[in-house]
């Protein structure tokens, strides 16, 4: 039984861990892009069309990758080309992906999908209790873990993220000192939309290996709050996402339980948990302030 | 060769008016592929989605009934924007106002007086607004994120109207269906003409009337535009940035919860699992479109009405998928957002023998 619960926790974790993991980069670069629902919506509708009709999960996933990385190079159009607002490009980017998911993904409805298949590491994967839990994941479980490590080492320890947080916390300094603020905020974005249209297909792959409409169902919503919950720390999204994962999972059980509470209440948990979350970390503004990127949200144009 | 954008010395008038109805024409091209890629003929679908539903009396009232709520809700969300306060949560509000608005013929049904319409549109307001007062005292007193807290506010004010349909509020003569009892007569706004309009349509227009003269001669609106364009100065000027973020959150829900009351009393007589089909997100569309201007809006709120029914309508005639209406009013936010660039700014070419010259000059 805790096994299974654990099992369940990680799968619900992973998307939230992957998507918020490729917003912390954008964020840090100084863009907020508000579409990750859209971006990840289209990465599960795209990701399940294309390894339904290939008979490939890893097909099904690059091609998810491309299609999130495409959604954001249109918001990047728009926000660093047109200098369009940052908050109502976002929206227009989820309202558009909700929709064209739904038309691209109504012949799919209700076929069975492609689960990915579970990786096996001889020896470890045989252990008892450690080998389920830890050793026979599907490979974009590790990838998630990867890239937190990764985002963190690059951030953190090269002269790439040097240049990337710069531009993000004063653009006209990093401007003046000859780096493309735009080229640096579009590759962001990029790597953004990429993460989210993999988080997408983890969700149609894997999460719930079926094509149902909405079924990112506020998650990207989600792996925004949980950049703030992180406080811009990569490695504080893993502990937020297992979080969110475990009240996801207990939500679910409490309901196959029958508690006696309905299950509506049960389902608003993650939502509710996600304010209180929001309002503990916003209150404390000695933890915000510090990582909080200070050209988050402002559009910058170069002046020659 | 390049292409970069120039800042105006002044804000473009001609563009400010052009930009919306460019949107609106590149938004059509674009509806035109889509209708290609969807295999039918694009001239027959725009047609079919955008010209016939004005052509015939009972769509055209359909129009009537979808722009209503879309006006309504924009209006409040407008103000909210022009003050920077990003609610994007008026779905959420729109439900929780029509919760609260048909408690009274819902749970009291035998309360059938004149007083009882006035009553739940009141209740309704009140519900949206103390919906709509959440993420704005958040942020006021926590400095929370009202984008991301309104929004996860839309995901609870569904599950709770799910949970009252299916459970307490379910009718009792219903065979277990999930809906209310239907309301009485005298919980049904009166209706106009032989469609389903009723007089929602004229409260609707009173309201953008009466915000319209808000903004532009008082007082409370000038500190709207002025906190929105330069707080700074707003706070010099005697404003308060709080009391306008609780101001404009609790007009903007208020206005999104008397919409969802009329919806449920005007158009559907009683409460469904689901009662609205994204009024409150189609309306960031139509705040934007309207260029966050309540008469606009008006204009703004026809043309996403139109969706709606274009999209049934090519459905029914054509098979094409409804969320065609979806993925049109998706891409008419991206449109409207990317011209409204050139009332700002204008683009200059700049070739490499241009740019030399400059550096000559």
């Amino acid at each position: 039984m805790f096994e299974a619960v654990l099992l369940t926790v990680i799968t619900a974790a992973t998307p939230l861990l992957i998507a918020a993991v490729g917003e912390l980069v954008v964020e840090r670069s100084g863009v907020l892009n508000l579409g990750v629902e859209g971006m990840m919506i289209i990465g599960a509708v795209v990701g399940f069309a294309v390894a339904n009709q290939t008979g490939s999960g890893t097909l099904g996933v690059l091609a998810a990758i491309l299609a999130g990385m495409a959604m954001s190079a249109l918001f990047a159009f728009l926000v660093l080309r047109l200098v369009t607002n940052q908050v109502a490009s976002g929206l227009a980017l989820t309202i558009l992906g909700l929709g064209l998911s739904g038309m691209i993904g109504e012949s799919f409805i209700g076929i069975p999908g492609l689960r990915l298949p579970e990786l096996y590491i001889p020896g470890l994967s045989d252990l008892p209790f450690i080998g389920p839990v830890f050793f026979s994941h599907d490979a974009v479980v590790y990838i998630g873990f990867a890239l937190v490590g990764l985002v963190s080492y690059v951030l953190f320890r090269t002269r790439t993220g040097l240049i990337l947080r710069a531009v993000g916390d004063n653009h006209v300094s990093a401007h003046a000192l000859g780096y493309s603020v735009l080229k640096v905020r579009f590759l962001a974005i990029l790597f953004g939309g990429g993460c989210a249209g993999l988080a997408g297909a983890y969700m149609s792959l894997a999460y719930t290996p079926q094509w149902v409409e909405n079924m990112v169902s506020g998650r990207g919503w989600i792996a925004l709050a949980l950049v703030v919950f992180a406080s811009w720390l990569p490695m504080r999204i893993i502990a937020g996402a297992y979080l969110f994962g475990a009240v996801t999972v207990l939500t679910f059980h409490a309901q196959a339980q029958g508690i006696g509470i309905p299950s509506q209440f049960l389902s608003c948990l993650p939502y509710l948990a996600t304010i209180a979350v929001l309002v503990v970390i916003s209150a404390n503004r000695r933890l915000t302030l510090v990582n909080t990127p200070a050209c988050l949200g402002k559009p910058f144009v170069p002046d020659r | 060769m390049r292409i970069e954008l120039i800042k105006r010395k002044e804000h473009s008038q001609l563009m400010a008016m052009l930009s919306p109805i460019l949107a609106v024409g590149l938004t059509l091209v674009a509806a035109a592929i889509l209708f290609v890629l969807s295999g039918t003929d694009p001239l027959l679908g725009l047609f079919k989605f955008f010209i016939e539903p004005l052509l015939d009396v009972w769509s055209l009232q359909e129009v009537v009934v979808k722009a209503t709520p879309l006006v309504l809700i924009a209006c409040g969300l407008s103000v909210c924007y022009l003050s920077n306060n990003w609610n994007i949560g008026a779905e959420g509000q729109f439900v929780a106002g029509a919760l609260c608005g048909s408690a009274l013929p819902i749970l009291y049904p035998e309360f059938e007086t004149a007083a009882t319409l006035p009553l739940m549109l009141l209740f309704g307001v009140i519900g949206g607004a103390l919906w709509a007062l959440i993420p704005a005292i958040l942020k006021t007193r926590f400095n929370t994120n009202e984008i991301l807290t309104s929004l996860m506010l839309v995901y609870v004010a569904n599950l709770l109207l799910d949970y009252l349909v299916r459970g307490p509020w379910r009718d009792p003569d219903g065979y277990n269906f999930p809906e209310s009892r239907m309301f009485s007569d005298a919980a049904t706004l009166p209706g106009i003409g032989d469609g389903r309009m009723s007089i929602a349509a004229p409260i609707t227009l009173a309201v953008v009337v009466i915000l319209a003269l808000v903004l532009s001669r008082t007082i409370k609106g000038f500190e709207i535009r002025v906190m929105g364009e330069s707080p700074r100065a707003g706070a010099f000027a005697g404003f308060s940035r709080k009391g306008l973020t609780l101001f404009s959150f609790a007009l903007a829900g208020g206005l999104a919860g008397l919409a969802g009351t009329m919806e449920v009393s005007g158009s559907l007589n009683q409460l469904l699992p689901t009662i609205s089909p994204g009024y409150g997100f189609t309306a960031i569309i139509v705040a934007f479109l309207g260029r966050l201007n309540p008469i606009a809006i008006l204009v703004a709120g026809f043309v996403l009405a139109l969706s709606y029914i274009g999209g049934e309508a090519v459905q029914a005639s054509m098979g094409v998928s409804d969320k065609i209406a979806n993925v049109i009013q998706g891409l008419l936010l991206f449109f409207v957002l990317g011209c409204d660039t050139f009332i700002n700014y204008r683009l200059r070419v700049v070739t490499s023998r241009s740019s030399g010259e400059k550096a000559g000059a």
